[in-house]
């Protein structure tokens, strides 16, 4: 049995480890609301893009565009939201389980399919596992800006309508609530169902219809990513938070539990002394 | 005067909602203003400033790689940033205007030349709207 004093050291260090763990968890709490916040805010941009691109598509009926096309799929892209510092549940397990799963169903091997990846847990993981790792982005701070992820949102898009690969694949962590978060996969190209919920109001269109959906579209797809990294922010804290509050309470117990024993070990000396004292009394007279 | 609902939006918020009777903008087309009751409407626009007449004041928004969508009661600017003057910060755009420049005069590859010329236009556009009073 271990000693009081080995009991109280480890009691002391569970301590100095719950201060982090509620540390953790109230920052990640603040950080979630702000996350929400941002994510609420880029909702209406990506409404309005869409509402564009589906009257158009709608409109005009022989509208064509490369990014609308579905072709016969040699090569798969996969765009996989990950997060920067780990401590945060299974966020990142999740969504890299689910990719890999997919990956070992879908190809045979590394040629028929690349990754883009947003985020270091991610990016060390693909490299780990010698994965063809296309572009990658690590290091965004906890808001992350349209122009920081631009490059990679605007690189796979034209890669796509280059034709380095015919689908593309987003995955990530869709906010839910701070306790559920769910990885989700998502057909980011091509462009589908984007006739159909016609608000018919006719246009006239500047240069042209087909011109326009040529700015259009890059920019929509590139919004799609944009609005699943923000989610993908929202969930992160959302996990943070959740694990971080569980640890916490685990933490909680376990120092309750070694104070038991601590206390049990305590009076169990004592009562040895004592009836040392006895013997030893009773011994002499 | 009749006036109409402006909206400029961006991936990360709502920069304007307000009630104006016009608006210029600079299509890739060319110029035009839109007032109300103007006919629907869609087109791409060039990084340029867009001018907004309201109670017979002047206000110069920077907007950057947008298109502007006009309908019978509204008119929608959906572009990827926009600035009002109070929100530019005038030493960040002279910084990037002098990294364009270099960028520009080192003549690297067709990609990198187009990316400093856009970042160049960007930088003017925020410097022309913040010295524009």
């Amino acid at each position: 049995m271990a000693s009081g004093r080995d009991i109280k050291r480890q009691i002391k260090s569970i301590q100095n480890q719950k201060q982090i763990t509620k540390a953790m968890e109230m920052v990640a709490a603040a950080k979630l609301r702000r996350a929400q916040e941002a994510a609420q805010a880029s909702r209406p941009y990506a409404e309005k893009l869409k509402e564009v691109v589906d009257s158009i598509a709608s409109g005009t009926r022989d509208v064509k565009h490369p990014m609308l096309e579905k072709r016969p799929v040699k090569k798969t892209g996969y765009l996989v939201i990950t997060s920067d510092r780990g401590l945060a549940g299974g966020y990142n397990a999740n969504v890299l389980r689910k990719v890999t799963q997919t990956i070992r169903q879908r190809h045979k091997s590394n040629d028929e399919y690349v990754l883009f990846v947003i985020g270091r847990k991610g990016r060390d993981y693909f490299n780990r596992r010698n994965m063809p790792v296309m572009e990658e982005v690590t290091g965004l701070p906890d808001a992350p800006a349209f122009a920081d992820i631009k490059s990679i949102a605007y690189t796979s898009v034209k890669k796509f309508a280059e034709g380095a690969y015919d689908e593309l694949y987003l995955y990530y962590n869709e906010f839910v609530n701070a306790l559920t978060q769910i990885p989700v996969e998502k057909r980011l190209l091509p462009l589908e169902d984007m006739s159909g919920s016609g608000t018919a109001t006719s246009y006239e269109y500047e240069p042209s219809p087909e011109g326009v959906l040529e700015v259009l579209l890059p920019k929509y797809a590139e919004t799609l990513i944009y609005t699943a990294l923000l989610d993908g922010k929202a969930s992160e804290f959302g996990a943070r938070m959740t694990a971080m509050g569980s640890a916490t309470k685990n933490a909680t117990k376990m120092v309750s539990n070694l104070t038991l024993t601590y206390n049990r070990a305590r009076q169990a000396a004592i009562t040895q002394e004592i009836s040392e004292i006895v013997a030893g009394a009773n011994a002499q007279s | 005067m009749s006036t109409f609902l402006l909206e400029i939006v961006t991936p990360e918020r709502k920069v304007y909602a307000q009630d104006v009777d016009m608006v210029s903008v600079k299509g890739i087309e060319g110029e035009f203003g839109i007032l109300p009751n103007h006919i629907p409407f869609v087109t791409p626009l060039q990084i340029a400033p867009v001018v907004i007449k309201k109670d017979r004041q002047e206000e110069y928004i920077a907007v950057n790689g947008g298109f502007v969508e006009v309908r019978k009661d509204k008119v929608v600017i959906l572009a990827e940033s926009a600035e009002r003057q109070t929100d530019i910060d005038l030493d960040r755009a002279m910084a990037a205007k002098n990294r364009a420049e270099q960028r520009l005069k080192a003549k690297q590859d067709e990609f990198d030349f187009r990316r400093a010329e856009l970042s160049m236009q960007r930088a003017m556009n925020r410097i022309n709207v913040k010295k524009h009073r």
